[in-house]
């Protein structure tokens, strides 16, 4: 199935020639239907998700073991891998390890190849659209067939996702309608002539499209949310149950999945299958959980590869205040959250991991050389909803901070930023000097205008006045109507 | 008790009327508060856009400003909250940069003392209704930093409803975040003020006379985007109005 140039991806799934955050969004914060579609979105289930949370009195203990369990496996991570790779091995599975995307999909085309077949279903999988999987296997004469609704509609759109749980979240009903009326029969079967915009119609012709790519494929391609260690079991949690008939019906099953999936044991799974759902679609628990340790005679697929990826994530491990980014589970709760995702929307962060998640992965993983990965670390204003609902208590902020700070150290742009910042802590530096300057402003003040033409006061006074300066600054009156008893300088 | 007041350099500068109802009203409480002349900035608006080593003169200035008073009252959250969770950072990567402890102790020294003016009345001097008069009707926005990172919760609620004559509407979408965040407003313009805006459309809504919030800088923020829509609706520091008393109006 054919795809946008635009969608070829950099490491850290960033796609190529994308403008920075600030440019991407001035653009999309003025497209009232996708404010709309993206308003009612995410209100809807950040309501939801509130109501879930709340039924649990462990709330926070869950979270904190959640927390806990990611840091301690990361901690050990090469010997948990290792114990991975033992138990997919010995349950007849095979297991590969791709360092960076290019490896990865040079496997899976090899993988598939070999099969013989020109077709993959696939389940969705924020790892694969990390390294660009289906636009490799189309060079490769491999058509790779999305098979979650909301990636379906993405995919037949020929657009980009902008969620990481619900990737055509900018798309309304009659917006979906259309996509599937023009575009479904060119990839099989076509949409029904009298279909309406009701969800169960469109859901309806998209299980009939699906159904018979399901029973077609020989190949399936999927990610996984967990893997446990102690067993070499995957887990895939759903709602549609698609994965599930991906996961089940071909021959053979080929898993990437990012290295920082894997949790030691079946009791630490237990913690995410509670923190998951209730996180991402606000349920108790989701409708399909689909596990499967290598293969089985006479059951499911006859071939098991699991492709482990690394693609930038050790580069991460080792960064002592980034590194808590491996913990996220992906459950999208940050994006639903957040205040400039639901106004700029998922494709202005310029890459497949959108939102407060994608502001502190996509740099990490990929480095802060580039344009996009620059521009993210300040694509929020630091209010914390998103630390607040992560349910592994990543520190969203915090790492923002800290990726702001390499980005001011290795960015040759942020020079003149520099030396003003330089300025305004030598003078904050020097009392005399500052009180010296606040007066100035006092005296002057009748003079200020309410707007101003350039640089950073450009970007303020474009939509807001300027404050007034007062008749004396604070330390003035101060001086006048008190004495100090330590007046320090 | 050895009380300072750190005004802030927003207030100092820009918003003065703040910092005075501020000594106003611990006067009127019974608190001596001293203001020490050395006091500047917390580093925030440097730390926050990526430069960590230039907060650091601005930590031992904090740090030595107000040795010695038990508390520092500062009318501001997100200054609160600058030295509370920041301060401990910068010490501990300075550390580990092979620079010694001696932020890491400044910063301990100091981050206990310092509380926001709300939990300064209700928790250290455990009085709500502080005999204030403002006879007006205003809806509160409570910013970010005191809210998820100070937990001030109903503690600035608590106050406003004591006041005598303030009929205290609820701001709709109130936890949301206005949109200012500091270098955010101007680096990424387009979204601040659309945050902004959504938020001063809640304020208008609510048919209130004020906007109030207890972080000038977010207030900052609204104010330009009131001015800029020739809206009725201003804003007001929670301090000038818990200063206000039926003999002396707001400052
Ligand atoms: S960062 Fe936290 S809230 Fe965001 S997707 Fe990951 S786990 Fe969920």
């Amino acid at each position: 199935m054919s795809t946008p140039g635009a969608l070829k991806t950099l490491s850290g799934g960033v796609y190529l020639g994308m403008p920075a955050f600030p440019e991407a969004a001035r653009t999309s914060t003025h497209d009232a239907r996708l404010r709309a579609n993206l308003r009612r979105a995410t209100h809807t289930i950040r309501a939801r998700r509130a109501d879930a949370v709340a039924e649990l009195e462990d709330w926070p203990r869950l979270r904190e073991a959640g927390k806990r369990i990611k840091d301690q496996t990361l901690r050990h991570l090469d010997r948990y891998l290792l114990q991975l790779e033992e138990k997919v091995t010995a349950a007849g599975g095979t297991v590969h390890w791709a360092a960076d995307a290019a490896e990865a999909n040079r496997i899976v085309t090899s993988l598939v190849r070999a099969t013989g077949s020109t077709e993959v279903v696939k389940v969705k999988s924020m790892a694969t659209q990390e390294i660009g999987l289906n636009e490799a296997l189309e060079a490769a004469g491999i058509a790779a067939y999305e098979t979650d609704l909301a990636e379906l509609i993405v995919q037949l759109g020929q657009d980009r996702p902008s969620h990481i749980l619900v990737p055509a979240i900018h798309r309304n009903r009659r917006e979906i309608r259309e996509i599937f009326r023009t575009q479904m029969a060119r990839y099989g079967r076509p949409a029904p002539s009298d279909l309406t915009d009701s969800p169960a119609d469109l859901a309806e012709a998209a299980r009939v499209h699906l159904r018979e790519k399901f029973l077609r494929a020989k190949v399936a391609v999927s990610g996984a949310n967990f893997m446990v260690a102690e067993t070499g079991t995957m887990v895939v949690v759903e709602s549609e149950g698609n994965g599930r008939m991906c996961l089940t019906l071909p021959e053979t099953l080929i898993s990437v999945v990012g290295i920082e999936k894997v949790v030691p044991s079946w009791r630490d799974l237990e913690v995410f299958l509670q923190l998951l759902p209730r996180s991402s679609t606000a349920e108790r628990m989701n409708p399909y959980t689909t596990m499967w340790t290598g293969t089985h005679r006479g059951d499911g697929p006859k071939e098991f590869h699991l492709v482990l990826l690394d693609n930038g994530r050790t580069a991460t491990l080792a960064d002592e205040v980034g590194r808590q980014a491996l913990r996220c589970i992906r459950c999208s709760a940050c994006l639903n959250v957040c205040p400039v995702y639901e106004r700029a929307g998922g494709h202005a962060y310029g890459g497949v991991y959108p939102g407060p998640i994608g502001a502190i992965l996509a740099p990490q993983l990929a480095g802060v050389g580039g344009t996009v990965e620059a521009s993210l670390p300040f694509a929020s204003s630091l209010c914390g909803a998103c630390y607040e609902v992560c349910p592994v208590a990543i520190d969203i902020p915090e790492v923002l901070v800290h990726l702001r700070e390499q980005v001011a150290e290795h960015n040759s742009g942020h020079r003149l930023e520099r030396a003003g910042m330089r300025g305004a802590t030598w003078l904050l530096d020097h009392p005399g000097a500052l009180a010296a300057v606040e007066r100035a402003a006092a005296k002057t003040r009748a003079l200020h205008p309410r707007t101003l033409p350039l640089g950073p006061a450009k970007g303020w006074s474009e939509s807001r006045d300027l404050p007034d300066f007062p008749a004396r600054p604070f330390r003035d009156w101060w001086k006048a109507n008190h004495t100090s008893e330590m007046s320090g300088e | 008790m050895r009380v300072a007041l750190f005004a802030t350099c927003v207030n100092d500068a820009l918003y003065p009327n703040t910092a005075i109802a501020t000594v106003r009203l611990l006067e009127r409480l019974g608190v001596r508060v001293d203001f020490p002349a050395a006091q500047t900035c917390c580093g925030q608006p440097q730390y926050n856009t990526g430069y960590r080593r230039l907060t650091e003169p601005l930590v031992n200035r904090m740090a030595r400003a107000f040795a010695g008073y038990d508390y520092v009252v500062t009318p501001s959250g997100s200054c609160v909250a600058m030295v509370r969770e920041n301060y401990p950072r910068i010490g501990a990567k300075a550390r580990a940069e092979g620079r010694g402890d001696a932020l890491t102790h400044a910063a301990d020294e100091l981050a206990p003392r310092v509380v926001e003016l709300t939990e300064f009345l209700v928790d250290v001097l455990g009085v709500v209704d502080i005999g204030a008069y403002y006879p007006h009707t205003v809806t509160y926005h409570p910013s970010c930093h005191g809210l998820r990172v100070l937990g001030l919760g109903e503690r600035p609620l608590r106050l406003l409803r004591a006041v005598r004559g303030l009929r205290l509407v609820e701001l709709p979408g109130a936890e949301e975040c206005c949109g200012f965040g500091g270098t955010f407003a101007v680096k990424n313009p387009d979204v601040s003020a659309a945050m902004g805006a959504d938020k001063i459309a809640h304020a208008a809504a609510t048919g209130a006379e004020l906007l109030c919030g207890a972080d000038n800088s977010c207030l900052m923020h609204l104010d330009g985007m009131l001015r800029r829509a020739d809206s009725p609706l201003r804003t007001v520091h929670i301090a000038e109005i818990l200063a206000s008393t039926e003999q002396e109006a707001a400052v």
